[in-house]
């Protein structure tokens, strides 16, 4: 039986080891290739590891294009759509979890049909929409089209729903006001509800390209996933500056995840990402 | 997604807990957003896709009719665009499922190192497409790249996987395929976790093997999660378009034979001067019709399941 056991785990370590290096091997690959020198890169066969860690490609890359400027714009638009969308969320949760008007049962069913309405068909109009407003080459492009989420929105208020009822009962013949119970109870009671819509949101808004690639055109207002796209079209595509620049747009949603794995894994396999 | 709220009403007294102008106030910035950015835009499109000769500038047009729809179907970019996306399909959705069902049962057993396999098999679903694209774009590359260097240990010649025709959708399914992994085996793990493991105990005291547990018990236990994950995956898998972008510097394949519906889509109202807002329209409207189809078939899946 022991013999079995062991062959059975020895089997499991191997299959899963193959599968953790197919699938880690990517990053392996940008982060090393960005330190290679040009020689190193185009070696064959090819080299695992450069021969020393030099910084020059990334040094090349923040300063050819302004990686930089295009940090701090993921950044804040990060922030901003997120803390927005966030707080339009909660306040629907608790409308359409708690508050009593016409209709509320209906409305929401009616928004999740929305759900399945595909971003690829609705951007045309809302290009237009932002062109009209005037918006184009800015960061707010960027952040109001993403104010209000259905589908956090729905995760949210099935948590909500889950919160009994009695508690509210209770606390508004305390004399307790819709708002206060709102901040006061049902908020702290969801904290683990709502760091997970936050990270999946960032992590959303973070790799956000193809809005951005459709609303942004300029330096100034670019965030990252586009700007590397830009810099790879624009600043001739040699592959230790493209590794490097990479590397940069990835690490913050790497260390993110190192701290995070729980809650995101957790969070996935309940309400699954944004489609 | 359970829908939850078909709920009795509590019979309690009724008390008046919502001041009139509450919910007003609380959904206002929410109704907003969603108005202006959702519901306004979808019937806008669906419109757009009747106007016949739009001119998106001065807002003209010279007739309502099912024209560009007809452009659409005969346009030979759209049936390439469709032909690629249902084989994309096709290929990506089985294989990402059997390979995760694979190593979501692995993951499954009480295992050592358990942060390192999840950082390693999740890690890609936080990561920006575009830039592990270019990653991929430089481990396919035809003379020095990784891939290539393998298959020759394995003593097969170098394969033009992003710079040939007939490579390419090659290339595009196994990136799309390694894409798809994370969130798939994410799902299916939550699944096995809610097998009862009595199952499990009964089949080993019968002394069956460990494959045919797999096979007689885990698999049909987890089949409802199984359809589930591979109709969400379908519906994202049927949007293939943004991993074009690192792979092929933005053209749909090295020589425009990759298109997707979605690239198809973004190229009438993006990629032409002047743009075609109306076959746009019309070919989103298509796309919407399809998701919706895939749509109904996981409502049906579901609530097949949960009762």
């Amino acid at each position: 039986m022991k013999t079995k056991n062991f062959i059975k785990y020895t089997i499991l370590y191997v299959l899963l080891g193959i599968g953790a290096v197919f699938m880690i091997f990517p990053f392996f690959w940008m982060i090393t290739g960005g330190f290679k020198t040009s020689q190193e890169i185009a070696a064959f066969p090819p080299l695992l590891f450069p021969s020393h860690f030099n910084f020059d490609n990334f040094k090349f890359a923040l300063d050819t294009a302004p990686f930089a400027k295009y940090f701090v714009n993921s950044v804040v638009v990060t922030i901003s759509s997120v803390s927005l969308s966030t707080l339009t969320t909660i306040l629907a949760a608790f409308a359409f979890s708690r508050l009593e008007f016409r209709g509320r049962d209906t409305i929401f069913a009616l928004l999740l049909a929305l759900m399945m309405v595909p971003f690829e068909m609705i951007v045309i109009t809302n290009y237009r929409t932002i062109i009209n407003m005037g918006l184009l080459n800015t960061r707010l492009a960027l952040i109001i089209p993403f104010t209000s989420s259905i589908f956090y929105t729905y995760i949210l208020r099935n948590f909500f729903v889950s919160i009994p009822e009695s508690l509210y009962r209770s606390a508004k013949i305390d004399g307790c006001s819709n708002w206060q119970y709102l901040w006061k109870v049902m908020v702290p009671i969801a904290r683990p509800s709502l760091v997970t819509i936050i990270l999946l949101n960032s992590i959303a808004a973070w790799n956000s390209f193809f809005w951005p690639m459709l609303v942004t055109n300029t330096t100034a207002a670019r965030t990252l996933p586009f700007g590397l796209y830009a810099f790879m079209t624009e600043g001739g595509a040699r592959n230790e500056y493209m590794m490097a620049a990479a590397t940069i747009v990835v690490l913050p949603m790497m260390i993110l995840f190192f701290f995070a794995r729980k809650y995101i894994v957790t969070g996935v396999s309940k309400g699954g990402l944004k489609g | 997604m359970k829908l939850g709220f078909f709920k009795k009403k509590d019979k309690e007294p009724k008390v008046e807990f919502t001041k009139k102008w509450e919910p007003f106030v609380f959904l206002l910035p929410f109704v907003i957003g969603v108005t202006i950015f959702t519901i306004y835009p979808l019937f806008n499109v669906i419109f757009m896709a009747f106007k016949e000769n739009f001119v998106l500038l001065t807002g003209k047009y010279t007739g309502l009719g099912l024209k560009n729809f007809e452009l659409v179907l005969k346009d030979r970019y759209f049936i390439q665009g469709m032909q690629n996306t249902f084989r994309y399909v096709l290929i990506v959705i089985p294989i990402s499922t059997c390979i995760s069902i694979v190593i979501a049962t692995l993951l499954n057993n009480k295992i050592r190192f358990m942060p390192f396999f999840q950082t390693a098999y999740f890690l890609p679903m936080v990561t920006s497409a575009t830039a592990v694209g270019l990653a991929w774009k430089y481990m396919f590359h035809y003379q020095y790249g990784i891939v290539n260097y393998l298959l020759g240990l394995a003593g097969i010649d170098p394969i033009a996987w992003l710079t040939d025709v007939s490579s390419n959708f090659t290339a595009l399914c196994v990136y799309g395929v390694w894409n798809m992994l994370p969130f798939t085996i994410i799902l299916l793990l939550s699944g096995l976790q809610n097998i009862d493991k009595l199952y499990y105990t009964a089949a080993k005291v019968d002394g069956a093997s460990t494959l045919r547990i797999f096979f007689r018990i885990t698999v049909p236990l987890l089949l409802p999660t199984i359809f589930l994950t591979m109709v969400v995956n379908s519906i994202s898998a049927f949007k293939v378009f943004h991993e074009l972008f690192p792979l092929w510097s933005g053209q749909p394949g090295i020589a425009y034979n990759l298109f997707t519906v979605v690239y198809y889509i973004f190229y009438q109202f993006r990629g032409l001067t002047p743009p075609k807002y109306g076959v746009a329209a019309a070919a989103a409207v298509i796309l919407f019709i399809v998701i919706f189809i895939f749509t109904r078939v996981q409502m049906w899946i579901q609530k097949r399941f949960d009762n």
